[in-house]
């Protein structure tokens, strides 16, 4: 472990803390254009981060350590989650200690405190939500770990950093299984990040939120964390795209520099997905709920046609 | 002699008489004893009647106790069903084993007038909350409304529904969007609802009290105040109805302030269902709709304001007429804008009718039956998607709507009774109302826009029915023996038409709730009035 592979670390750290509610923004912004809307600033998610940390947190009297807890909580794995993606080099002194399959599991945490968190206060929304995120992670997260394998077996690796290596000397382009498993990551990241057809991240009806029900009790500094980890997680689901499937740009040495190249060329393709994010949102309404799973069934079966593909034809 | 009147005529030979202070004549009005006013009502069932409007007025004032009515529609017929009820003893046999809607009507009635209907299932208060005093009824002449009414304890009762996994949202009174108040409780078996209960009154104004304190002319600006989205249906209704007792016999109001009326009714139905057609894209998430036509519906409004000094037309109709004329130059800017309007909405539509996402959600989603409709003898668009074949507009039809061999109005009605349904009503009347509109404008008379209207005469009573966007609205108006206001009543579409939401959501599941809700749309305050 060098002291540029540390620098590195805390750099790819900073730059997920610091650039989520830009893409955010971004995705807003496209989301106005593409209605032919005037846009909000580009810097708005700042702007109502700051509003919500500087007001007082209002707790319900019966709330426990658990609802206290979990913002915090919520935070920290999403930060873990980003240390072990490789986004600006693959030689993350971080990287070996976390496989994928262990960060499909620091989502599942963040999941479990914030659906007991829901229940916590005891209103109907809050219980509401629970049961409905679980549903969703019951049949996201079997699909997410079938996409994850596909790739890992093209890989021979459940390693990020080495799966990103191994796509990126070559070995592994333009194999059937890996686009079925990029048809599933699709479908799932919609899910997993609540947007529209599943979720709708705008809404302020409560019988209909899935997300944002469970969260309805938060406020404050609490309200704040939890929507900058919701932020984060979808540019990390971004990254996670770029390094499981086209990991091009990603350095493969420590050398600053190189970070700094990734760094841009990481901003621009996860820009670009803002652009099909956006246009998968504007063309589609949000599913009858128990329309998923439907939708994640078919997720699952994506990637467990790239899986048989990988066996049959490879 | 009317069909209804007749049939009542054969069942109660001896005891029927006629009432002819209630005007216009074609609105006939039949004086029963009180024992019979629930006979008369299974005699009309027979006859397919359906019941538009039950109330009650306290009629100490002009020497009497008190009296209920029941006005019944049948095809182009109205009827009203009138008996008087002793002061002492205001009891009358309820009407709700035979009509459905009589269940809030006489619920109503109870709370606020205080007569009695005897045999009804659920006498829990409605529109009155139960922090009122319990013998306290704002309609009666008896009450003071300028003291504070002292508050007591009580409770609502609610349904209640048991069993393993049953569980409860209460939802409201005040929601997450700026919209009005109102109380939503489901009980719920996991996603799927088996009961909602609606719990209404929140923006009780005491709108109906306050009528009896006003001069006619100052009442029609709190009659356009009734519903603020549809002040125009509101006005023309309740202007309609002095103007059937006004004391200028003959009293003619001019032909142009009718076209003038019905111009600013159609913009009124075209800027409301623009507004709804988008919102209930845009509770599927599809906001594309929601911006597209918003941006439609203030092109209209502002049109409005320009030409007619008010975004929503409030307060340019009165009874004796209109009070803003529109110029050549005003005409060519509507025809101009009608243009726009029409060749945007119809891309709108096409859009709506390819997205097979949003298609899903509007389908099957939040049946309401034609059986369970003409049970609850709901009006107006939601009607029209459960298909009833009703709008005043041809049924009963109102100046200028009466020259139907010029006017030649088509009415859309759909059979399935889903959201979709209710939402392509609205399509297909916008585009009916683009046309009308056109038509208007190029055929309008010349002539005056209003003239003056005396006050109506003593002991009279004037009714009215306007189709406005929501559907029917019905005034009834009673003049005291100086001529006043003595009662004045507003029978708001919603008034109806809640308990057909009531009735479409059992069997749906909970996240599809607001979507019905939009699709239905109707107002909390001319329910609570």
């Amino acid at each position: 472990m060098t002291v540029n592979q540390i620098v590195m670390e805390c750099l790819q750290i900073a730059l997920l803390i610091a650039v989520a509610p830009l893409f955010v923004g971004w995705v807003r912004m496209l989301k106005c254009w593409a209605q032919s809307r005037s846009t909000a600033s580009l810097f708005q998610p700042y702007r109502d981060l700051l509003k919500l940390f500087s007001k007082d947190v209002i707790l319900a009297e019966n709330a426990s350590w658990i609802f206290r807890f979990t913002p915090y909580l919520v935070f920290g794995t999403v930060i873990l989650s980003g240390a072990v993606v490789p986004m600006l080099t693959t030689k993350l002194p971080l990287s070996p200690s976390a496989d994928v399959i262990v960060l499909v599991g620091l989502f599942a945490i963040a999941r479990f405190f914030t659906a007991l968190a829901g229940m916590d206060i005891g209103t109907a929304f809050g219980g509401m939500g629970s049961s409905r995120e679980m549903m969703v992670a019951s049949l996201a997260e079997p699909a997410m770990l079938m996409a994850i394998f596909t790739v890992s077996l093209v890989n021979q690796s459940t390693s990020l950093s080495h799966i990103a290596e191994v796509m990126y000397s070559g070995h592994a382009v333009l194999k059937p299984s890996l686009a079925f498993a990029f048809i599933a990551f699709i479908l799932i990241t919609l899910a997993e990040t609540g947007r529209i057809p599943v979720d709708n991240p705008s809404t302020h009806l409560e019988l209909t939120m899935l997300h944002e029900a469970m969260i309805l009790e938060y406020s404050g500094r609490h309200l704040a964390l939890i929507e900058w980890a919701g932020m984060m997680k979808l540019f990390l689901f971004m990254a996670l795209g770029s390094a499981l499937f086209v990991p091009w740009g990603i350095a493969r040495s420590d050398s600053l520099l190189m970070g700094l190249m990734a760094g841009v060329l990481l901003l621009l393709k996860v820009g670009a997905s803002g652009v099909v994010l956006v246009l998968i949102e504007t063309g589609l309404a949000k599913m009858r709920l128990f329309r998923l799973t439907e939708f994640l069934g078919s997720a699952f079966l994506m990637a467990t046609l790239g899986m048989l593909s990988f066996f049959i034809l490879e | 002699m009317s069909m209804l009147s007749e049939a009542l005529r054969e069942a109660f030979p001896e005891e029927l008489q006629f009432d002819h202070r209630q005007h216009p004549s074609r609105v006939i009005c039949c004086l029963l004893p009180r024992e019979r006013f629930a006979e008369a009502a299974k005699v009309l069932k027979k006859k397919y009647a359906l019941l538009a409007a039950e109330w009650a007025s306290d009629e100490t004032l002009l020497g009497k106790g008190f009296s209920v009515y029941a006005c019944y529609r049948w095809g182009k017929e109205y009827l009203i069903v009138r008996s008087e009820l002793p002061a002492e003893d205001p009891s009358f046999p309820s009407l709700t084993k035979k009509y459905l809607p009589a269940y809030r009507f006489e619920r109503q009635m109870q709370s606020l007038m205080g007569v009695i209907p005897a045999g009804h299932p659920d006498l829990r208060p409605w529109i009155k909350f139960e922090d009122w005093p319990q013998d306290c009824y704002p309609l009666r002449k008896s009450f003071d409304s300028t003291e504070p009414l002292p508050r007591v304890d009580g409770e609502y009762q609610w349904a209640k529904a048991e069993g393993e996994g049953v569980y409860e949202i209460p939802v409201g009174p005040v929601h997450a969007g700026i919209i009005e108040p109102g109380h939503f409780r489901f009980q719920a078996v996991g996603e799927m609802v088996v009961n909602l209960e609606e719990r209404l009154g929140y923006v009780h104004k005491g709108i109906e009290k306050k009528f009896e304190a006003l001069s006619w002319h100052d009442a029609a600006r709190l009659a356009g105040r009734v519903s603020g989205d549809s002040t125009v249906a509101h006005s023309i209704a309740y202007s309609l109805a002095v103007e059937s007792i006004s004391g200028l016999t003959g009293c003619n109001i001019p032909e142009r302030a009718h076209w003038l009326r019905a111009l600013f009714l159609e913009r009124e139905r075209i800027a409301n269902h623009l507004g709804d057609i988008g919102a209930v894209c845009n509770d599927a998430a599809f906001a594309f709709m929601l911006y597209q036509l918003s941006r439609l519906r203030e092109l209209l409004l502002r049109t409005n304001l320009r030409l007619f000094g008010h975004r929503f037309i409030m307060d340019r109709v009165f009874p004796g007429g209109v009070s803003v004329d529109i110029t050549a130059q005003g005409r060519d800017e509507i025809l101009a804008e009608m243009e726009i309007v029409a060749k945007d909405f119809e891309r709108l539509v096409e859009v709506y009718e390819e997205s097979s996402s949003l298609e899903d959600r509007v389908r099957d989603t939040g049946v309401l039956k034609p059986e369970k409709a003409r049970e609850l003898c709901v009006v107006g668009i939601v009607a029209r998607a459960s298909g009833m074949n009703l709008d005043c507009r041809i049924f009963n039809p109102f100046p200028p709507y009466d020259q139907y061999d010029r006017l030649e109005l088509d009415v859309p009605v759909k059979v399935t009774g889903d959201v979709h349904a209710r939402v392509w009503v609205r399509v297909e009347e916008t585009r009916e109302s683009i046309r009308i509109i056109r038509y208007i404008l190029e055929n309008m008379p010349a002539g005056p826009i209003s003239v003056a209207v005396g006050d109506p005469l003593p002991e009279t009573a004037g009714f009215a029915a306007v189709e406005g966007w929501r559907g029917e609205i019905i005034y009834w108006l009673q003049a005291g023996r100086a001529g006043e206001i003595n009662r004045c009543m507003v029978r708001d579409p919603s008034s109806v038409n809640w308990l057909g939401l009531e009735q479409a959501i059992p069997g749906n599941i909970v996240p599809d709730f607001p979507l019905c809700n939009k699709s239905f749309n109707q107002s909390y305050s001319g329910h609570d009035l």
